[in-house]
């Protein structure tokens, strides 16, 4: 059966998917690696790690972490630890991002390759494009876009360091509150589960009240448990309303 | 502040970073292949996952590093509400929101001297 006819081939879903790289999320992602180009460039890391750890790490919370050990001077084990420590979130993202582009069909080692293109930002442009997107072509489309947001990233990486040693100070204050805003404004914008809502309101106090209480833990804690509380607010209130119809 | 060199610069990266990261990847592709779209259990890694973020976000903007670390709480509080409002007014499209977030912020830290 050739169902390309209707749906378009998986190659025209892969360049859609490339094209995600002119997106205002991509741009954004973009702006951020320059200012964590500036972070590395001042520090001192060479070029050539700095391109190397935008391509296996990719996450770039993480890589701020593991720069940010590096210079402390860390061992290998504590490196380590605060690393994963802080990518425990990826895990979540994945089993949520995973039922949404697959199939029935689809090989769990395509699934394990292509899981490491999810950050952020290519989590949040995936969950809110896929509903578009033919079913049997979302792998194709999410893999366009992400393997082209890492290599571009790369490129930029490279290109960018030489030049970006010195920001003016309002720049640079720009390019990093521009990620936390763009995050904000497009969870809210994309939710298609009312659960959606309810958890991002209670993460965003959760996160620093975890913080003050357990700042080790913070983000883990205020994850599991304001996630857990969301979901628990917003089923009740689902049942009471189904309850009621 | 220390930086490394040579090969064990590159064994570092990739065990304390990528080793790291992507074993969290991988252990969400085989929970994830076990949900089904429609299953509750979906619905609550959902929040979880909605939350984590959220709960990084908070952190951003609460404890930023670099330049914003000298910023005034209640210039990057004002700047988010800001940015909200227009978010909501403008028909909830981000670029709107965002567009007005930065600006508040801009013009801030001009009038406090950055």
């Amino acid at each position: 059966m050739d169902d390309s006819q209707t749906i378009g081939s998986g190659r025209d879903w892969f360049l859609t998917g490339m094209k995600g790289i002119f997106s205002l999320p991509a741009i954004i992602l973009m702006l951020s690696f320059v200012g964590f180009c500036a972070f590395t460039a001042q520090a001192g890391i060479p070029m050539e790690q700095v391109v190397f750890m935008t391509g296996v790490v990719w996450a770039l919370p993480a890589k701020v972490i593991l720069v940010s050990s590096i210079l402390g001077g860390a061992n290998l084990a504590t490196a380590f630890i605060a690393v994963t420590l802080s990518s425990i979130r990826l895990m979540p993202m994945v089993a949520a991002l995973v039922p949404e582009i697959r199939t029935e069909k689809t090989p769990t080692w395509l699934l394990l390759v292509l899981s490491h293109f999810v950050a952020i930002t290519a989590w949040v442009f995936a969950m809110e494009r896929v509903p578009a997107v033919p079913r049997e072509r979302r792998i194709a489309f999410f893999a366009g876009f992400g393997i082209t947001l890492v290599l571009a990233n790369m490129l930029l990486v490279a290109v960018v360091y030489q030049f970006v040693a010195e920001f003016p100070p309002i720049v640079a204050g720009c390019l990093f509150f521009l990620t936390p805003v763009y995050f904000l404004a497009s969870i809210w914008s994309s939710a298609r589960h009312p659960v959606i809502y309810v958890a991002l309101a209670v993460g965003l106090v959760a996160g620093p009240l975890f913080y003050w209480l357990a700042p080790e833990f913070d983000i883990l804690l205020a994850g599991v448990g304001g996630g857990t509380f969301a979901w628990l607010a917003e089923r009740s209130w689902r049942q009471r309303k189904e309850a009621r119809a | 502040m220390t930086v490394l060199e040579g090969w064990w610069a590159y064994v570092f990266i990739a065990i304390a970073g990528w080793l790291a990261t992507d074993l969290w990847r991988w252990l969400g592709v085989l929970a994830g292949n076990r949900l089904r779209e429609d299953s509750e259990v979906l619905n609550w890694v959902r929040a979880v996952a909605t939350a984590l973020v959220a709960a990084v976000i908070a952190k951003l903007i609460l404890y930023p590093t670099g330049v914003l670390e000298q910023s005034p709480l209640w210039l990057r509080l004002g700047s988010v509400a800001a940015g909200a409002i227009a978010f909501f007014i403008g028909r909830q499209k981000p670029a709107i929101g965002i567009a007005t977030a930065i600006a508040v912020l801009a013009i801030g830290l001009w009038a406090f001297g950055f």
